[in-house]
This record gives structure tokens, sequence and C-alpha cells, in this order.
């Protein structure tokens, strides 16, 4: 670690970290990880937006707390350290979110809480911020976070587009006038079997456009 | 400490001590610094709960203070609030707004503490405002019912969960499945409380104790039905007695 190596802080390198989970490495179309919680809150698009900037907030600040740990941590207990570190960051979110965001605390409810059970954000801890500087894992966590909250959101927005005929609670459907033509809300869209199948499609449109993830065989 | 090697177990018992104790600290910390925030909050929901079930607090999205402005129109509009038994008998030491009425339905009948709102509007009118509690299909849903002088109609109606399925169970708390209530009658013409279905629409002709179930909401909606069955039927003998005053 001399001073010699020190490199720029967005350097090529560091920016890759960033950017590779939002597309070549996406954790939930490429390494389909944290598809659970892409079920759960993507019904609306409120709930999903704010889970996404929690997830943000909770897997930059983990992936930090760890990698300035990371000399320290017995390797026996790591598991149950990363744990007790992601656990207490989602209670923070969470009591803070009562505190000064208390109606979308009351909406998202159990899924504050849920972000412990996000698989993506053990992964990191575990591949990626227990054995690099902290700058690095920074960047590593807020752009898998990042990679996460997009394709979440991207969810969301059909779902409730086409679930509920409504975005962000505004009722775009009712104002076009499409209810008077016979259109009617496919209410398929708002049970959990059609997040799945919406990520599908996201995953078939990634695939047809980035030769990098089409496997050879 | 620092010759102490990382794999021993002793270093493992001392380092994960330390962790938990901060980690203690600092989350009970921030929970005392954020608590009075917190109570704030839902001492303000509940206001603002209370005053929407009798149409009040309307502008409350649209104000800048908030808080002030449902302390304000609370303050104005709700002018009694009461505690009573099963029997209707006043019970004066206690506060209607710090019972917690999903602890009161625990409890048998006869030993319910049961609290009533009253509200009047600018022109004398009165309205008993009711909270309910009761089971959805995730979690509890809760609420306010708002009745009319003649302890019988419902004047108005607000309903919230902590997490039904959104789309589904969730959309009780939209106006589109509250404002159904309105109108709707507790007792039937000769006087038995019967209080309000939630009925799958359309296999039950519309009437004066019934109300469209969502579809898709089935246990949530049967949980509604429940709800006010069991909690406005604790108060349905005293609302008899004040109906045949």
């Amino acid at each position: 670690m001399s001073k010699a190596e020190r490199e720029p802080l967005f350097s090529a390198r560091n920016v890759k970290l960033l950017s590779t989970p939002l597309n070549d490495e996406n954790p939930i179309t490429v390494q389909v990880l944290g598809i659970c919680s892409a079920l759960a809150v993507t019904v609306m698009l409120e709930p999903a937006v704010v889970l996404a900037i929690a997830v943000v907030a909770v897997m930059g600040a983990a992936n930090v707390i760890i990698s300035l740990l990371r000399k320290t941590i017995p390797p026996r207990i790591r598991i149950i350290v990363q744990l007790v570190v992601i656990a207490s960051l989602v209670i923070l979110v969470d009591q803070v979110l009562k505190a000064f965001l208390y109606d979308v605390s009351r909406q998202l409810s159990v899924f504050v809480g849920l972000i412990i059970t996000n698989c993506i954000i053990m992964g990191r801890l575990e591949a990626f911020a227990l054995g690099n500087k902290t700058w690095p894992s920074f960047l590593d966590g807020i752009g898998n976070a990042a990679g996460y909250g997009w394709i979440l959101i991207v969810v969301a927005f059909f779902r409730e587009l086409l679930g509920s005929g409504t975005l962000w609670g505004y009722p775009v459907i009712e104002k076009l006038g499409l209810y008077e033509l016979g259109y009617e809300n496919n209410g398929f869209m708002i049970l959990p079997p059609m997040a799945l199948i919406t990520v599908g499609v996201i995953i078939w449109v990634q695939r047809s456009r980035n030769r990098k993830l089409i496997e050879s065989n | 400490m620092i010759a102490m090697k990382k794999g021993s177990n002793t270093y493992i018992f001392l380092y994960a001590s330390a962790m938990v104790v901060i980690v203690a600290a600092v989350l009970s910390l921030v929970a005392t610094i954020l608590r009075p925030y917190q109570e704030l909050n839902i001492e303000i929901a509940k206001k603002l709960d209370i005053l929407r079930s009798v149409e009040k607090a309307d502008m409350a999205t649209e104000v800048s203070d908030r808080n002030a402005y449902v302390e304000q129109e609370y303050d104005q509009y709700i002018v009694e609030s009461y505690v009573i038994n099963h029997l209707g008998e006043r019970q004066d030491d206690l506060d209607a707004f710090t019972v917690n009425l999903r602890d009161e339905l625990r409890k048998p009948l006869e030993q319910r503490n049961l609290p009533i709102f009253v509200s009047r509007d600018d022109d004398g009118r009165r309205n008993f405002i009711i909270p309910v509690h009761g089971r959805g299909l995730w979690g509890p849903i809760f609420g306010y019912v708002a009745l009319e002088e003649d302890y019988n109609t419902i004047f108005g109606v607000i309903l919230d969960h902590d997490g039904e399925t959104p789309g589904l169970g969730a959309e009780i708390n939209t106006p589109a499945f509250e404002n159904q209530f309105k109108g709707k009658k507790l007792f039937d013409d000769s006087g038995n409380f019967v209080s309000v279905r939630v009925v799958k629409p359309g296999t039950v002709p519309p009437g004066d104790h019934n109300v469209d179930a969502i579809s898709g909401g089935t246990i949530t909606s049967q949980g509604v039905e429940e709800m006010l069955e069991e909690v406005l039927g604790s108060y349905s003998s005293y609302f008899k007695n004040q109906k045949n005053q």
C-alpha cells in the first residue's frame, strides 16, 4: 500500500465498479439475486423508489464499515459481523423514516426491515468489501444498489401503470380517458408472478442489446 | 490485545462483545433521540385520522406546517372525548386519546374501556367518532367510524392497515372503498344491532347494511366486516340507550 499505488478517486477501474452492476453484472437480471424483494415492493412506484434509495444508503454504508473493519474481523464470525452491521443500518434507516418520513414509512411497513434479508447486500460484503479498500468498496456498494434499484423502479413503473392504471398514485389512464374506450386494468399485474415475468422481459431486452451477456455453447 | 491472534477464541469473544456493546449503544442513542419526533408523528397521524373521519383537515396535504394545522383543526372541531364501559357508564379517570383499543379488545366485553370522540361542526351538528381495530390478512387493520347524532347512521369511515397486499387488500384505505360506508346504518328497523357487512358485489341487493368488498382482497374485506361487528358491537348497547333517550 505505498503512496505510489494511489490512484485518482474516479479512475477507470473505480468508475467500472460503479457502472458494471448497472448493466453487465446487474444483481437482478444477470446474477439473479434479490429477486424476492423485487416481487414484493414493485406493485407501486413510490415504495419501490424509497426502497431503492434505502438500499443504496444501507449498502454504501455497510460496504464502507465492513471495509474499514476488514483487517480486524475474525474470519470465523465474519458472517455474523456482516449481519450485525446490516441489521443495525436497517434499523437506523427505519427509525429515521419513522421520525421524518412517517407517511412513507407507514406505506413501506415491513419492507424496510426486509432489506436485511436482501442477499445482494451480504453478497457484496462477502465478495468485495471484505477484501478491498474503503473507497472502491463504497463505489461497489452504491453501484450494486443502484443496479438493483433501477430494475425495481422499472418493474414498479410497468406494474403500477398496467395493474392499477396510476403512476405515483396519479390516475394516468383515467386522465387519458382510456377507460371510456373500453380499456381495463390488468389485475394480474398486481400479483407477484407478473413481477417475475416483467423481470424476465427486462432480461430478454438486456440480452438482446448487450452481446457480452450471450453465453456461447 | 495487539499480540492476540485474529483466529483465537479470546479475540473472537472480545470482538463480538465489543461489537454488540457498540451497536447497542448507537441504536439506543438514535432511538432515544428520535423518539419525540416519532411520537409526535404518531399523535398527529391519529388526530388527522380522527379529523378525516368527519371530513375535516382536508387541507393537510397542502399546508406547509402540517402539524400545526392538524393541532389547530383538532382543537377547533373535537370538542369532547370520553371513555365508557359496555354499559355506557363514563370512566372519568381515563383519557380517551391514550386508551389502546387493541389491548381493550383482548379483554372480555365487561372489562373493556371504550373511547369516544365528539366533534362539533360549524353549524353545531355533532358526530360521535369511534376508533376501530381488527385483523386483516397480513397484519392489523384500523380506523375511525364517525356516527351521526342518531347513533345509527354512519357519517364517514377512515380505514388503514399496516401491510395488506398492495392493490388488493390495501385498497381499504382508498376513498372509493371508504365512501361506500357513508349513510349506512348500524341498526335495523326494529332496533337490533346488525353492523355493516362487506359483501361480494352483486350477490346481495344494495341496502343500508352492506358495502361492496374488494375483489382479490377477500380476507381483508372480511377483516373489515369482523372488525366493525366486534368493535361497534361493544358499543351497541350504549348506542341503543342513547338512541332511545
